[in-house]
């Protein structure tokens, strides 16, 4: 593009009253303090934490090196902690990509009821989950909860949802797919309309008689990207996991539902073991990194068709 | 090409399925709702009716409002919010624009800085906040809910992004009709990417309004606690007995936001897909 | 009749009328253009034939068949879309495979991986992978059958379009401005090969364009689209030479052509304000004179106009001029020799022109009789 090229070889039209480089360092100061001070300081702290026996109250520290991270493989409590949130991300997550795309799909067939049905879906994500939560815990009571209720009319058995170690990380799951659904919905919405029109003709024509060939030849292939972020966006919101065990089950019963977010917050700000709460945090950000990093390098340029 | 409605009852069917689907969606609501209004004997009963058959709404919000100071949470609520939305606009709109339009040694260190916070998710800061602010005497103040969030990497990554599809020649205007820098980012840049801030706006304030996880660890009794951290000090006063004035403090903290995305919803939805789509 | 038979077709969008009553036959191996403004109707038309939109009335015929109630895989019909349309995801070699694989195989054969080890599978597939090279030889593409449209330039896109309808050797072509992405210089290369591999195919051909010099070079026979209606389907000289509507004459010709508020009085004469221009009329009443640029010519009486400015096209000259009584604009074309004896700008001079290839055009429009004043080529 020419007009660039001209711009950098001939000096700037309109001269900035500060040089330009002083001006933007002007600009983005308050940002980068803001963001030395709350993330690149702190996260380096919680890095070096996680080195140490530090305790809150306690009178000094040592460096422990990994003794924190051994201490971790070997407590029971931390490795179900670990393998509860797998499985909750395992059940969340195609629970609520299948969900979202199959409801997105119904709702793209139609032209009636698309706002109404959209706003449906989507009131979860902004409803208090705290509150909501509450909601859930009255729908689930093994005793007054509505859900047993019917289940108790239609004969089948009332089981007891949040308090049986067998059933929690189910009803979480559940819970979570609930949450998830109407963001997921959202994003392959927008996914379904940037799909040009004329392809489905052509398609048509081609021969494609049926909805699946069509699915199978146009959508799919054209949400690829859609469905990529859909994945990671919700894998993560899946590990970060806190509010439902905070409020229904805080770990119960029995550790059944511990999770890696409620653990770290246990160790760290209900014991006070900070050192080992933050080795707990960097697991956790090594999950988190790892997920990114697969849907970079490995699944992108899959997905991607120039 | 416009589109057609296909006839009705070619339609059915997939309304049908919408409908059921949507009402098992809406499960949680309408018990919800139905259960803030009944007394506490029908609710033991665990009937399947919804109506009640004694009216006991005033009853079961008049407690909630008795008993929490609603209007004080609804208030910390939008301070909290309004002002961790007003820090991340002051900060990111500025920073955003010199990274998108202006050149300058560091640049792309800056940028790849930008792009590694957004790896980061803000638990990994929790610990050595909570620690700083608790030796400084901030815990339980506005400050310590707000200071954290006021760098916002998403913010600043989905500014850039929008201003560097800006046209330069609109810079270069400003600048010879003699506006400052200054000037250009709030009074000419900011208001042609509008999407872009509203869009921004609406995740924020969802995402901060949800928050359970920071006011837990910071706050301690009423005088700061979120709506959020309130549902939950109430669900824990109340031990699980009275769920009608808990389904009735639900209803009530979960209303504001419902209600703004009732009137507003293209731009919720609008909001999410576009910070989605960029992201 | 084994082409294309369109007969009364109507649709209508909302409280818009776009086809009123269309009917129009392309026999098979005739290459007819459907020509027209935006908004005329006629990619509506065409993708009704294609079976994209259902009409509200009339019938559709292919190769014989009655295929109105027919979905568009059915219909043994092929078309070129605007944007191409390519699948993205797919190969060139793939993109052209697609129809033949939606017809030819099941859907266990279509399976990735295992659907070709089923029965009958490997012969199918055999024979595919020889039309699609046949398609892609024919289209010079063999080079790039294992890039992806985004790989590729415009042109070549459209290439893969085009020997993706070819390769099923359909009974009926539908192209919908395929042209008319592309650069102006690779344009009539490509309408020269376009028009050859519809010879080769010897099906009937349906090319809807808003292009009408498009329309003109390919045709067999050009029909003019407006409002949803056809104004007129002939050859290219009969559309260019004999126009039957006055929306014809004006929207068919580069430049336009010039049109006069004309008027045949009580005499039976014709003037335009109160000139004579040699040609009789049937009856008194107002009348529009339409005269082609080239029969236009300087000369020292006649009809007075204005000249204007001159532009310079390097085989003809267009000379720019009004005519003050009617305040109507005139263009002539000129051979460039002609420049040495031009009017200056802003010089007065006269006009005349052939009466024989005057047309004449009634108040709705209509092309009515003329007759001259004698044989002699000019008048005075």
């Amino acid at each position: 593009m020419s007009d660039a090229a001209l711009t950098q070889a001939l000096p700037r039209p309109a001269r900035l009253a500060l040089g330009e480089t002083a001006t933007a360092w002007l600009l983005s100061a308050p940002a980068i303090i803001a963001y030395l001070l709350m993330l690149l300081l702190p996260t380096l702290a919680t890095i070096a934490l996680a080195f140490t026996d530090f305790e809150l109250g306690a009178t000094g520290f040592a460096w422990i090196g990994l003794d924190n991270f051994a201490e971790m493989l070997s407590d029971r409590g931390f490795m179900t902690s670990l393998r509860n949130t797998i499985i909750y991300v395992g059940l969340v997550t195609p629970g609520s990509i299948a969900g979202a795309l199959a409801l997105a799909l119904l709702i793209e067939a139609g032209t009636r009821g698309r706002t109404f049905f959209r706003a449906v879906f989507f009131l979860p994500v902004v409803s208090l989950t705290v509150a909501m939560a509450a909601a859930w815990q009255y729908l689930l009571h093994p005793s007054i909860g509505p859900l047993n209720a019917m289940l108790r009319v239609a004969g089948l058995g009332a089981p007891e949802w949040l308090s049986s170690s067998s059933t929690v990380l189910l009803s979480l799951a559940a819970i979570g797919i609930w949450e998830n659904l109407g963001f997921n919905l959202v994003l392959f919405l927008a996914g379904l309309t940037a799909i040009p029109r004329e392809l489905y003709a052509a398609a048509e024509v081609d021969g494609a008689r049926h909805a699946w060939q069509r699915f199978r030849l146009v959508t799919w292939p054209m949400l690829g990207p859609t469905t990529l972020f859909v994945l990671t966006i919700t894998m993560i919101r899946a590990v970060r996991v806190f509010d439902t065990v905070a409020v229904l089950t805080q770990g119960g019963p029995n550790k059944a539902s511990q999770v890696l977010l409620y653990t770290m917050y246990e160790e760290g700000f209900t014991y006070f073991r900070l050192g080992y709460s933050a080795a707990i945090t960097l697991v956790f950000l090594a999950i988190v990194l790892a997920m990114m990093w697969l849907q970079t390098k490995v699944l992108d340029k899959r997905v991607h068709y120039g | 090409m416009a589109e057609r409605a296909t006839p009705l009852y070619r339609d059915t069917p997939r309304l049908l399925l919408l409908a059921l689907a949507g009402l098992i969606m809406l499960m949680p609501y309408i018990w919800m709702v139905a259960a803030s209004m009944k007394p506490l004997d029908e609710i033991f009963r665990a009937s399947l009716t919804l109506l009640p058959e004694r009216f006991h709404a005033i009853e079961n919000y008049g407690k909630v409002f008795a008993r929490i100071p609603v209007g004080l949470y609804l208030w910390n609520g939008l301070v909290v919010c309004g002002g961790i939305l007003f820090f991340q606009l002051l900060f990111a709109v500025p920073a955003g624009y010199a990274l998108a339009k202006l050149r300058f040694p560091g640049k792309e260190f800056v940028f790849g800085a930008v792009m590694l916070g957004l790896l980061v998710p803000p638990h990994v800061q929790a610990l050595p906040l909570y620690v700083a602010f608790s030796q400084l005497g901030l815990l339980n103040s506005y400050t310590a809910l707000i200071a954290p969030f006021t760098i916002s990497v998403f913010a600043i990554f989905l500014f850039r992004q929008f201003f560097k599809s800006l046209p330069d020649d609109l810079i270069h205007a400003a600048r010879l009709d003699g506006f400052s820098e200054m000037a250009i980012v709030w009074r000419v840049v900011l208001p042609n990417a509008w999407p872009a801030a509203t869009a921004f706006s609406i995740f924020s304030v969802v995402a901060h309004w949800n928050d359970l996880f920071w006011p837990l660890i910071v706050v301690n009794g009423q005088d700061y606690a979120t709506p959020a951290l309130g549902v939950m000090y109430f669900r824990s006063a109340e031990a699980g007995d009275d769920f009608g004035a808990l389904m009735a403090a639900a209803v009530i903290m979960t209303a504001p936001l419902v209600i703004a995305f009732l009137l507003a919803q293209r731009r919720f939805v609008e909001g999410i897909a576009t910070t989605g789509l960029k992201g | 009749m084994a082409g294309i038979r369109i007969q009364s077709v109507t649709k209508r969008f909302g409280s818009t009328q776009v086809l009123r009553g269309v009917s129009l036959d392309v026999a098979a191996g005739e290459f007819v253009a459907l020509v027209g403004p935006s908004g005329c109707g006629k990619t509506t038309l065409m993708r009704i034939v294609a079976g994209i939109e259902q009409a509200d009335g009339g019938a559709i015929d292919i190769g014989g068949r009655d295929v109105t109630r027919l979905r568009p895989g059915d219909r043994d019909v092929a078309m070129v879309f605007q944007s191409y349309a390519l699948y993205p995801h797919l190969t060139v070699a793939e993109n052209i495979r697609v129809p033949l694989a939606l017809r030819r195989l099941n859907a266990w054969q279509r399976l990735p991986a295992i659907g070709g080890l089923l029965p009958g599978a490997a012969d199918a597939n055999h024979l595919m992978e020889q039309d699609v090279r046949r398609a892609a030889e024919a289209l010079g593409l063999r080079a790039l059958l294992d890039r992806r449209p985004a790989q590729l330039s415009g042109g070549q896109r459209q290439r893969v379009a085009l020997a993706r309808a070819i390769v099923r050797r359909p009974k009926a072509f539908l192209m919908d401005e395929p042209l008319s992405n592309l650069d102006a210089s690779l344009r009539v290369q490509t309408r020269r090969e376009i028009v050859d591999i519809h010879r080769q195919s010897g099906a009937a051909t349906l090319y809807v364009t808003h292009d009408q010099s498009e329309a003109l070079t390919m045709a067999d026979r050009v029909a003019v689209m407006q409002g949803g209606e056809l104004l007129q389907v002939a050859t290219p000289e009969a559309i260019y030479a004999d126009p039957q509507d006055l929306r014809v004459a004006t929207f068919i010709g580069s430049p336009r052509i010039n049109t006069l508020p004309a008027e045949t009085g009580a005499d039976g004469m014709v003037r335009v304000a109160g000139h004579p221009v040699g040609l009789w009329g049937a009856r008194p009443g107002p009348l529009t004179l339409a005269i082609r640029p080239e029969d236009l010519v300087p000369a020292g009486t006649g009809l007075p106009a204005v000249a204007e400015a001159v532009e310079f096209l390097g085989e003809s000259l267009l000379l720019h001029a009004r005519h003050e009584a009617t305040r109507t604009k005139l263009v002539l074309r000129l051979p460039p020799e002609a420049r040495a004896e031009l009017p200056a700008p802003g010089a007065a001079f006269h006009l005349q022109f052939d009466t024989t290839r005057a047309l004449l055009f009634g108040p709705e429009g209509r092309r009515v009789g003329v007759s001259a004043l004698s044989g002699e080529a000019a008048f005075v």
